[in-house]
């Protein structure tokens, strides 16, 4: 069996440092495998969280060798991101407040999913409540529905991470509010969701900032789930704002009819566009 | 000593489908309610669910009605389910999937635009609501993302290690944030418990970590009843290797798809042991078996199904079977192979591609094992084995209200028993825990509106932090939590597992009796903050718990049934054991007891139903 350096970073909110570790490292094994031996056998303390080790559950994400990664799907055998000669670095998440060793405090991402309206209905199909939809709009939204929310993307994104655009004050100065990847997937799962009625074009605008972001796709890149997060979820949804509020004649359409209209339009639009994966 | 207070009407503990099901419930009947989750919210063990949410809606076949929903049930269960239990779910089941899905989530459709249902085993008619293979991450962000609106409180990474009672009534619960290690106590007027299973006690599960009988425990420290302890799930096909990856499932779908199980010899080892109450049905020979994949005739007649097909508790034994004989694989598996088939196929039509047939059948099951396991399914063979699933057993609660025999305290989903017998069937878990969720939420809800809030007694909080804080403070002891727990799942999976035998499992009492020695000497490293050393000293507790009712429970039926074989009693014993239930509390003692608890009468129309299921015949356990 072949040892390798873990170099892990332990410590809390007062502070921590890197400190080195050496574990077995077996056929198949993940990173995910390493830190549990770790902790079995040398760190009973090591921090860190998981769950499914399976990839559907999105506990265990951190920094391996500076990618945002999930631990249970990083292999010690990728060659991509990991070369056993050298020690292998494991960081938590940098862009959330330090808990402890891999752990970080991410409640932040579930207060911007409280700003979200919940998933508003339109008028039951049939007489018996149901309603009636096409396996193709059914597919057409799986791609949004399939976020596992790893905060992977959070991580990422430089609006989070360097300019802190979190809705809070740092160094005195009160940043704006960017909801970030995870929130505008999920904004599209809704706003493309078959079924739903509800407008949260002003949302997007207004409370989560869409504009902000400035497509650098870097989000698309560390997600497990592949899903083309800038180019079927946020570009599109840029494209609705502007259409709304920005297009002198949706906006003269907008003042006289009002928003009641713009909600019943929105029923009959045109679905989004997909890029085909 | 130093702890917070948070009072609600309602405590819901766990937050997978059946606790976010109870929670949005309760909060829709106006109480005040707190949902108390190991993980964060979103990661429980619900996400993992792939198959779907079986419910008689009868949008594929017209034919399916909740009775026959509720005599699959029942013969899955081989007739010691409680009956009541499993009637309301499959009564209840279509208005729950429908429910959910006026809530946001999206199912699969058939042609005319409805909710499509497909087939799995045990279900009459095409019944599993389902969105591709990722259902269970539907349903729990669905009710996720639905109940953060109604006004309850969520509390993350906190564990419950107590439930605090004032005379016989449950009064609240005690616990610790992960993350500070600070104490917490919810004083509430009824509690629910949907924690789930308790996978962790075995060494192979398909469970995550958080599996370790929690509601199970509290409940039976409590004062509650569990019952159909000795009832475990191994699903017969796990993977084995590599060590990263043991215990993750592999979908019944590759067997489904003309996967065959071979030895080390490279036999088809399926076809030695057919039971007899199956030889009609199933095939005796290869090409049969393949004709039954692609739904074609053999010999005039429908193609009957590979043996490989047979019930998942025949499966599992007949592959442990192997691996003790010494036919296993190199890793202590055995062999799942495609090659037979697609070579089969190639035969039949040269032109037969069988990389691009193999990942469009089965597209998940390629990805995992390429890249976890470094296989190519669609040239090299998997190495599979059992994995503990499911457990049947759990607390024992009354079918309409879910309140347990401690007033006040529920429990649903995985940690309740009753709807499932000895046998649970696929995609009826999903639909437990909405049904019998909701109905928890319901009447917690109910019971919290008619009685007042009991009172919170500071012995116990101090009882209970000064026993946690044992774990870190006191010096004497030096085990090892890790190894201790090791060592449980080592115990419980050699001698209380899939195969039973009276001397292995009091060998295996013995050890848990030393182990809860060991576990009382268990120490962490002095240190409060997300500690999971700590945290596993505790969770200890529990899983022993759960190991000793399973081990006891298996030890006082002595007959094989569904979840249980053994191999000292390999048949069924209906005249004594098929209309019982074992029922284990803890003694006044302290000590764990067991008794017999005989299952009320069927009424006279459900005996109606069962018979026209089963070729007009009662079966022995309801004359």
């Amino acid at each position: 069996m072949a040892q390798a350096t873990f170099r892990i970073w332990r410590g809390d909110q007062n502070g921590g440092a890197f400190r080195d570790y050496t574990a077995e490292v077996g056929e198949g094994m993940v990173v995910l495998d390493c830190i549990h031996q770790i902790q079995a056998t040398q760190a009973p303390d090591l921090a860190c969280r998981w769950n499914c080790k399976a990839g559907k559950c999105g506990s265990c994400s951190a920094e391996i060798n500076g990618r945002p990664r999930l631990m249970c799907m990083t292999r010690l055998d990728d060659r991509r991101f990991i070369d056993l000669r050298e020690p292998i670095i494991v960081e938590p998440m940098r862009t959330f407040p330090h808990i402890k060793d891999l752990v970080t405090d991410v409640s932040w991402n579930y207060k911007v999913n409280r700003m979200i309206p919940k998933f508003q209905p339109r008028k039951p199909d049939a007489a018996d409540g149901t309603w009636r939809m096409s396996q193709a709009e059914v597919d057409r939204i799986q791609e949004f529905r399939k976020c596992i929310e790893c905060f992977l993307c959070q991580d990422t994104c430089h609006v989070l991470r360097d300019h802190r655009m979190m809705g809070d004050t740092v160094d005195g100065e009160l940043r704006e509010l960017f909801g970030g990847p995870r929130f505008m997937i999920r904004v599209a799962s809704l706003e493309m969701h078959p079924l739903d009625i509800g407008d949260r074009l002003q949302l997007l605008k207004d409370t989560l900032n869409i504009g902000l972001c400035n497509i650098t796709k870097c989000c698309t890149e560390v997600c497990p789930e592949h899903i083309h997060i800038t180019d079927n979820g946020i570009i599109p949804l840029k494209e609705r704002v502007v259409d709304r509020f920005y297009d002198p004649l949706m906006w003269l359409w907008h003042r006289i009819f009002g928003d009641r209209a713009s909600r019943e339009s929105a029923q009959n639009r045109t679905p989004l566009p997909v890029v085909s994966s | 000593m130093d702890y917070e207070t948070h009072e609600h009407d309602v405590l819901v503990i766990g937050a997978g489908g059946a606790g976010l099901r109870a929670a949005i419930e309760a909060s829709a009947a106006g109480v005040s309610v707190g949902l108390v989750c190991k993980s964060l919210l979103g990661k429980a063990h619900t996400v993992m669910a792939e198959g779907g949410i079986a419910a008689a809606l009868a949008n594929v076949d017209r034919r399916d009605s909740w009775q026959v929903h509720f005599a699959d049930t029942m013969r899955g269960g081989q007739y010691v389910n409680n009956w009541r239990m499993a009637q309301i779910h499959a009564q209840e089941a279509p208005d729950r999937v429908r429910e959910l899905e006026a809530w946001g989530a999206v199912f699969d459709r058939t042609p005319d635009g409805r909710i499509l249902q497909r087939n799995f085993g045990g279900h009459k008619f095409p019944r599993l609501a389902h969105v591709g293979d990722r259902t269970g991450l539907e349903m729990i962000r669905t009710l996720q993302d639905h109940g953060i609106h109604l006004g309850m409180s969520v509390y993350m990474e906190c564990t419950i290690i107590r439930l605090l009672k004032d005379g016989d009534r449950v009064s609240g619960a005690f616990g610790y944030w992960r993350d500070r290690g600070r104490f917490v106590v919810f004083q509430a007027k009824a509690v629910v418990l949907a924690t789930g299973g308790i996978g962790k006690a075995y060494k192979i599960t398909s469970n995550s970590w958080e599996y370790t009988g929690d509601g199970h425990s509290l409940a039976y420290h409590a004062g509650a009843e569990l019952i159909d302890m000795e009832f475990v799930q191994f699903h017969p096909t796990g993977m084995v290797w590599p060590p990263s990856v043991r215990g993750i499932l592999v979908t019944e779908g590759v067997r489904g798809e003309g996967g065959c199980l071979r030895n080390s010899e490279g036999k088809r080892f399926m076809f030695d042991e057919i039971p007899e109450s199956y030889k009609a049905q199933t095939a005796d020979n290869e090409e049969e078996g393949f004709l039954y994949v692609l739904a074609e005739k053999y010999q005039g007649r429908d193609a009957r199904r590979p043996p490989e097909l047979l019930t998942r508790d025949h499966v599992a034994r007949c592959i442990v079977r192997e691996v003790k004989q010494g036919r296993g694989s190199p890793h202590g598996g055995v062999f799942l192979e495609l090659d037979s088939f697609a070579r089969w196929m190639k035969g039949r039509n040269p032109s037969f591609n069988a990389a691009e047939h193999w990942k469009k059948k089965l597209p998940s099951m390629y990805h995992q094992f390429k890249e976890l396991g470094n296989v190519d399914i669609t040239r090299q063979p998997m190495e599979v084995g059992p994995t503990t699933h499911y457990v049947m057993g759990g607390v024992r609660v009354d079918a309409d209200t879910q309140m347990s025999c401690v007033p006040g305290l529920f429990a649903c989903g995985e940690c309740a028993a009753g709807i499932n017998g000895a046998n649970r069937l696929g995609g009826n878990s999903l639909s437990d825990l909405l049904v019998l969720g909701k109905r928890a939420g319901e009447f917690a809800a109910k019971y919290a509106k008619e009685h007042s809030a009991g009172q919170v007694h500071a012995d116990q909080v101090e009882e209970a932090a000064r026993w946690a804080l044992s774990f870190i403070d006191e010096p004497q002891g030096d085990e090892n939590p890790y190894k201790v727990q090791a060592d449980l799942q080592e115990t419980m999976q050699d001698l209380v597992g899939i195969v039973r035998r009276e001397d292995e499992m009091l060998r295996a009492l013995d050890i848990i009796g030393q182990l809860w020695e060991r576990a009382r000497k268990a120490r962490a490293p002095i240190n409060r903050e997300y500690n999971p050393g700590w945290h596993t000293c505790m969770d200890l507790y529990n899983l022993l718990t759960v190991a000793e009712a399973i081990t006891r429970s298996a030890l006082e039926r002595k007959e094989s049934r569904g979840g249980q074989f053994r191999d000292d009693y390999p048949h069924k014993d209906t005249p004594r054991f098929g209309k019982v239930n074992g029922v284990v509390w803890k003694g006044p003692d302290g000590r764990m007891q067991f008794r017999w608890e005989p299952i009320p009468e069927m009424p006279a129309e459900l005996k109606e139903i069962i018979r026209e299921q089963n070729q007009g015949k009662l079966p022995e356990e309801l004359m």
